[in-house]
């Protein structure tokens, strides 16, 4: 293992065999470490500054929702799922409610799927601002904290007014959503993306020519397209490889398909590009959002579902295009009223595990950033 | 089974059924009665006391016919169980002896770059008590299936992290949670529970509320986690 340390920029350190002939030093970083989000724990294996290699030790906030999943029934279960990505949990609602509607062979109406694409499409933003925010405090830039946070709370008024919650809304059901729209919804929507547009001019001219920012970001944790895809890596990460690929385009899903948007992408697979890319995402949503609120069908907004579900034997995965990437629910069903087993498919377990390549070598410092930019909530990490 | 639209219906009162009585391919009706029957239950008990009427036939797996099935069958022979397309999804089960080459070919010839998820589920009334599950993406074709094999309790399965380096964790969790060995893994060890931890929660003979007591004691001076 520790000869495979030599990548990239950091080459001409890595050909000495230690530097400044210092042993090996083993340093623990976290659980409780205000850059980790959460109790995430990095054993760092240093040569001096440079990392030799490192090993996640995750699992502080497993809460066994899986093994919850199998004692609960198919409706009782949802309120849990919004507790994994705490930050986006109206996307775990929607992937959760999809799988179990494919399940029931149910889909839900039109009203009902304009409703659920605006709600994630708004909360996808607000995981982008949180994002982006933290990330920012962790590489030194205060002030972009303020800014999203502020920015942030007109997103979770919205949520709040719609069906009473901020962050771990429940605001979908199995066959549709359980609140029609409130009085002045879609002005309040409309008010949002008017105010927010100049908000992301903000953020960028306090980040994407600072000098600071784009030394502490440009070729740090760089990751490419090939790795992305043998890792596993889906989302904004994948993207900024140069990697064209949104589930939301190539298998849409809860009418994905009606509305126009683009898919920013990167090309070096840097931090720096991994922020473009959110950056550019958060516009994308704001189109979106902009396109579906103008136009929300009328109808139900539920679909005819059984009252007790016992959808039949079978299994079935569903996944959506989460903030942080492939979001899948694989449920197995065995015609009774409780789920034989749900698997969650969770986009920041699979992308934290690209943490080692990609800090291989550089510096320590750079650990903070990549951590930072791979967005990982541990809550869906450790499940 | 009612059948109108009624979407306060959110609470039905928990069914205290362990997990491990759970018929395995339940086609019996379930045991909501004897929940519904106690006195405590409080929302309508009437509801699920007459007896189901018979169900309407849901969707029933059909045949998968393509050219790479067709492919397989032919390298493979009988080693390809079943090729089926249920709810418009596709998936293979495969005899455990050969499915590390069926994976390797639908990687290299068949494009399968991206693994999504691996990962299992437990049947402890069958012979062969795990179904292990590969779910792969093909970038190229934009296509998903299914890989499935079954697993005898004491069995190992290949290890495919060679192939897809995210199967690394994967794998690690279906050891943690299930025990199912993993054959060249290159570091099999447990990923979310702590090492030492005893048991393997998402089988099927673990009750949601048992813990390893012994860990519990040493290792957080607490009597119980509950």
């Amino acid at each position: 293992m520790t000869d495979s340390t030599k990548s990239g920029f950091y080459e001409e350190i890595g050909s000495q065999q230690t530097f400044l002939d210092a042993n090996e030093l083993v340093l623990n970083m976290g659980p409780q470490h205000p850059s980790t989000h959460g109790v995430l724990r990095v054993i760092l294996r240093l040569d001096g500054e440079k990392v030799l290699g490192t090993e996640c030790v995750i699992g502080y906030l497993h809460r066994g929702v899986e093994k919850i999943a199998e004692n609960r029934t198919y409706t009782m279960f949802n309120p849990y799922v919004d507790r994994m990505d705490y930050v986006a949990a109206v996307s775990n609602g929607l992937g959760y409610c999809l799988a179990v509607e494919k399940l029931l062979n149910i889909e839900a109406p039109p009203r009902a799927a304009y409703i659920r694409v605006i709600l994630t499409e708004l909360n996808r933003i607000a995981s982008h601002q949180l994002w982006l925010g933290t990330h920012a405090l962790d590489i030194g830039a205060m002030t972009p904290l303020f800014y999203t946070f502020r920015d942030r709370e007109e997103i979770l008024k919205i949520f709040e007014k719609y069906c009473g919650a901020r962050l771990t809304t429940h605001s979908f059901r199995i066959g549709g959503t359980q609140y029609e729209t409130y009085e002045g919804f879609e002005q309040d929507v409309n008010n949002f993306v008017k105010f927010v547009g100049p908000k992301i001019g903000e953020y960028e001219e306090l980040l994407t020519t600072n000098r600071i920012w784009v030394e502490r970001t440009r070729n740090v944790g760089v990751l490419g397209g090939k790795d992305c895809i043998d890792l596993g890596v889906t989302g904004p990460v994948l993207r900024a490889s140069g990697v064209k690929w949104d589930l939301r385009k190539a298998q849409p899903y809860s009418m994905y398909e009606k509305f126009d948007f683009e898919i920013p992408t990167g090309e070096n697979g840097d931090t720096f590009d991994r922020y473009i890319v959110r950056i550019a995402e958060i516009r994308q949503a704001l189109r979106i959002i902009d396109q579906a609120v103008n136009s929300i069908p009328a109808g139900p907004i539920m679909a005819k579902v059984p009252k007790v579900m016992k959808p039949p034997v079978g299994e079935a995965y569903v996944s959506i295009e989460a903030p942080k990437g492939e979001l899948g629910y694989f449920i197995v069903s065995d015609g009774s009223t409780q789920p034989y087993r749900v698997r969650v498919r969770p986009p920041s377990f699979v992308n934290l595990q690209a943490l080692d390549k990609m800090v291989r070598g550089s510096l320590v410092a750079d650990v903070v950033a990549v951590i930072g930019t791979l967005d990982i909530v541990l809550g869906e990490v450790d499940r | 089974m009612a059948d109108e639209t009624t979407p306060k219906d959110q609470l039905k009162p928990p069914e205290t059924k362990p997990a491990a009585e759970k018929p395995a391919a339940a086609a019996t009706p379930a045991p909501p009665a004897s929940a519904a029957a106690k006195p405590a239950a409080p929302a309508k008990p009437v509801a699920a006391a007459p007896p189901a009427p018979p169900k309407p036939a849901g969707p029933t797996p059909q045949p998968w016919e393509s050219e790479m099935v067709a492919n397989f069958k032919r390298r493979f022979g009988s080693g390809i169980r079943e090729a089926s397309t249920y709810v418009g999804q596709n998936y293979m089960v495969v005899d455990a002896s050969i499915v590390y080459q069926v994976l390797q070919v639908l990687h290299d010839d068949e494009g399968f770059d991206y693994c999504v998820d691996v990962t299992a589920v437990h049947y402890p009334k069958r012979d062969e008590q795990f179904d292990l599950v590969w779910i792969l993406y093909s970038f190229p074709r934009n296509e998903r299936i299914r890989v499935k094999t079954l697993l005898k309790e004491d069995a190992a399965a290949p290890s495919v992290s060679s192939i897809w380096s995210t199967a690394n964790w994967l794998e690690r969790e279906v050891f943690d949670m299930f025990g199912i060995r993993f054959d060249g893994h290159p570091d099999l060890k447990r990923i979310l529970l702590p090492d030492g931890w005893q048991g393997h929660p998402l089988r099927k003979d673990y009750p949601i509320l048992q813990q390893d007591t012994e860990w519990v004691k040493i290792n957080l001076g607490i009597e119980s986690g509950q």
